[in-house]
């Protein structure tokens, strides 16, 4: 469809804009109708339910014109990528961690390191809110937001020879905004694993199934880590098969010992659950990469990949109907059982991966800009990543609007609201205005096998509720429900805890390098006392978060989740912060509304968010408030429900107190960037003589290939022309890819 | 005829995508790399190449990291 002849640039240079041929036209008018139509449906349905095909068209139709249109208006206009200059994986290229990767290739790494269980999470525990808000800003947001940010921080990093989100942050804007920057990474990192593990926790809790099969993942990659190391080093697909086909045999042999005489030993209680997180978290962390996390991540990665797909065609197949409304009453009142708040800001917390996460931009400045092999090709891989994580939420968004709203309320409210009883659970849903009976409740924790569902909070019990639905209508019907169930579980298990592992090292390799400064020794990777210690306080930290979420009485998911969503915002405050101040010192001011408007959206949700968080006079919204409800109990000798004695009454106003100057840290946080982006900004406006860029020098490219997914009939011409060239020259470089490289 | 060799092109083109997403392609970028810079040069067995690799992500761990 994007066949066009070359045109010539114009006198600016720059390239001129090609016309669309008629069919193309038609081709776009097409795929904006069906978007369009999806869209219609999912905001015009009131009371009848409607397929979840809509979601899908809305979703597809907008992403595919955004992506047509958007995503090559930044690239060609904003950016102006440059097809001869020579990347860094090009000039740097060491064979190793520079060399340039295939596009396709890369785009598949660098979704499998930003996709992870975050979009999962967020948006079903948004669909309290009903199934709109939650799916117009996953939308919404990625196309002007998040693929933007992903795409604009790899440019720059491009341009930098792969430097870190921090370290651009301290080039550019300056030591105090780099600070921040540093101090913001360090904390989300903490509240991201302790949320994580706390999703873990709440999915296992009670469950010999899941534990059982999410213990027997330690032995396998051991194994893996074993062939990999000393019998077959680098074949990492036989060990993989090997180590995928075990693990289904994990899951399905949980389904035994369930049933069986073990299963008393493999149902731990949440507070037990907690320790064995930590002490796992620890001793993975210390031990030697190849153990246990290099293997880990081979296993999750296939697995998510793998599920993701398999998700992706379910849904298709067994076209599903939403069962949830479009909005709930949840929405404008602000009282909803899931989170606490109104619909503006705290939909926007909820759900920041999958829309707008601050995340990827560590990974878009980290490993990725180093492999890219043209700069060209940060639409494709930045925007379009971003776009398919994206998916990966509305996904998630239909896994929750699927089940019926009752259960939903019913799994992921706190059990201080629902009581332990599908009696009393009932009873507290019909409040809400839902309607499950008893016998229900209980029959759907029976289908997949597990003792309850109730209080399940965290959004992996309820998207893996939605997943077995839609797997079980297209493979092995309802006698399949509590394998898929299962199946799910152990999916986001998986890489929750291979992130345990990972965001320890990198949380411990800041801390490592930070204490250096004071004491020398501690900067060497390879000592041991420094090691065991840094561990040590990085789990701790996000340890007391986990056990302080699964004691907290007011619902730990509750109290941390907006924390978190917070948190990810902060960060991606901090990187579309760096991003616009790069576009105006770079002389494309003109341009920097494309960064700078999701930038003070941005700053606008999470400035209110926080506000909201620490000033609130509601008690269920404000840290503060909450704190003083609380202390005034305790002062009175009066026990406040949910709290069952003085202990819990203690445990929440310290909790409270600990979050509430959490929340007001990140504020302040923003709050330095921003001011100190602006001066920068400001200074580079009015004095564009003194502006110093951090920017690598022009080198010419030597390597010719493709922008996008599929070769346009020009470079289809250029990669011909080269292949000739380099034949009549006899170079015999064997390549199956079409890479062409100027002799 | 044709469609035979066009199914083999097929899957050479599936093999080396798998190989190289999966990063089993990376020790034979390393030789060849090694030796189109200095064709004498020593380099180093496929254990000790896959060792180093993976103790690198011990020195900085924010290499590979993946989002939540």
């Amino acid at each position: 469809m994007t066949k066009r002849a070359a045109a010539p640039p114009d006198e600016a240079g720059r390239p001129a804009r090609s016309r669309m041929s008629p069919a193309a036209m038609a081709g776009w008018a097409a795929v904006a109708v069906a978007g369009g139509l999806g869209w219609s449906m999912l905001a015009l349905a009131r009371g009848e339910e409607i397929s979840a095909a809509w979601m899908v068209a809305a979703a597809l139709g907008t992403y595919a014109i955004a992506y047509r249109f958007y995503s090559r208006f930044i690239a060609t206009r904003v950016l102006r990528v440059d097809k001869n200059r020579a990347t860094p994986a090009e000039r740097l290229d060491n064979g190793v961690d520079f060399h340039p990767t295939d596009r396709r290739v890369l785009f598949g790494h660098h979704f499998a390191a930003v996709a992870g269980a975050g979009p999962l999470v967020g948006p079903v525990l948004a669909a309290q809110m009903g199934y709109l808000p939650g799916t117009i800003w996953i939308i919404v947001g990625v196309i002007f937001a998040g693929a933007v940010q992903d795409m604009v921080t790899l440019f720059f990093s491009t341009r930098r020879n792969g430097r870190s989100l921090g370290q651009m942050a301290r080039d550019e804007i300056g030591p105090f905004g780099g600070a921040a920057a540093l101090i913001a990474v360090f904390a989300i990192m903490i509240i991201l694993l302790a949320v994580l593990a706390l999703v873990i926790v709440n999915a296992l809790a009670h469950s010999p199934w899941g534990v059982f099969s999410i213990g027997m993942t330690i032995p396998i990659a051991f194994f893996m880590g074993f062939y990999l190391r000393i019998l077959r080093p680098g074949r990492v697909t036989e060990v993989s098969v090997i180590g995928v086909l075990l693990l289904l045999l994990a899951i399905v042999a949980g389904g035994w010992v369930a049933e069986s005489s073990w299963a008393d030993t493999f149902t731990l209680s949440p507070g037990a659950l907690v320790i064995w997180m930590v002490v796992y978290g620890f001793v993975a962390s210390v031990l030697p990469v190849w153990m246990l996390l290099a293997p880990r991540d081979y296993l999750s990665t296939f697995m998510k990949i793998g599920t993701i797909v398999l998700l992706a065609i379910g849904v298709l197949v067994a076209t599903p109907t939403l069962k949830m409304p479009a909005v709930t009453d949840f929405a404008a009142r602000g009282d909803g059982p899931v989170f606490a708040g109104s619909l503006f800001p705290f939909v926007f917390v909820t759900i920041a991966c999958g829309a707008l996460s601050g995340f990827h931009s560590l990974v878009a400045s980290g490993t990725t800009p180093k492999m890219i092999q043209k700069e060209t090709q940060v639409r494709m891989v930045g925007y379009g990543a971003m776009l398919t994580e994206s998916f990966v939420a509305v996904m998630a968004m239909i896994a929750a609007c699927i089940i019926d709203p009752g259960l939903f309320f019913a799994v992921n409210s706190p059990s201080g609201m629902i009581g332990s009883t599908v009696e009393s659970a009932s009873a507290a849903v019909a409040n809400f205005g839902f309607t499950i009976s008893p016998q229900e409740l209980a029959a759907a924790a029976e289908a997949v096998e597990e003792d309850s569902l109730l209080s399940r909070t965290g959004g992996a019990p309820t998207f893996a509720l939605g997943m077995s639905e839609i797997f079980s209508a297209v493979v092995g019907g309802s006698a399949m429900k509590a394998f898929w169930y299962h199946f799910a579980i152990m999916f986001e298990a998986l890489f929750i805890l291979t992130t345990l592992d990972a965001g320890t090292r990198v949380g411990r390799f800041m801390l490592q390098d930070t204490l250096g400064n004071l004491y020398k020794p501690f900067r060497q990777v390879s000592w041991t006392p420094g090691v065991w210690f840094t561990s040590a306080v990085v789990v701790g930290a996000w340890g007391y978060f986990l056990w302080v979420g699964v004691h907290d009485p007011l619902g730990g998911i509750n109290q941390l989740f907006p924390l978190f969503g917070i948190a990810n915002q902060l960060l991606a405050a901090v990187a579309l912060a760096v991003c616009t101040t790069l576009l105006v010192k770079s002389g494309r001011l003109r341009w920097a509304w494309v960064t700078g408007v999701p930038l003070a959206w941005d700053v606008a949700v999470t400035l209110t968010a926080t506000w909201q968080k620490v000033f609130s006079g509601d008690p269920r919204v404000g840290f503060f408030t909450q704190r003083q409800v609380y202390q005034d109990g305790i002062n009175a000798g009066e026990l406040i429900a949910p709290a069952k004695d003085m202990g819990e009454m203690r445990t929440i106003v310290t909790n409270s107190t600990v979050d509430g100057v959490l929340a007001a840290l990140f504020a302040v946080l923003i709050i330095v960037v921003i001011l100190d982006a602006g001066r920068v900004c400001y200074r580079a406006i009015r004095h564009p003589e003194q502006i110093r860029l951090h920017e690598a020098p022009f080198e010419q490219s030597r390597i010719i290939a493709p922008a996008g997914l599929l070769a346009t009939a020009e470079e289809k011409a250029e990669l011909a022309a080269a292949e000739a060239a380099a034949r009549d020259s006899g170079s015999g470089d064997e390549r199956p890819e079409p890479v062409g490289r100027r002799a | 005829m044709r469609h035979a060799a066009r199914l083999r092109a097929l899957a050479a083109r599936v093999r080396w995508f798998w190989r190289e997403a999966t990063g089993e392609a990376a020790y034979d970028r390393y030789v060849a790399h090694a030796r189109r810079n200095e064709p004498g040069a020593a380099v180093l067995s496929r254990r000790e190449f896959e060792r180093r690799r993976t103790d690198a992500r011990e020195a900085d761990p924010r290499e590979g990291f993946r989002c939540c």
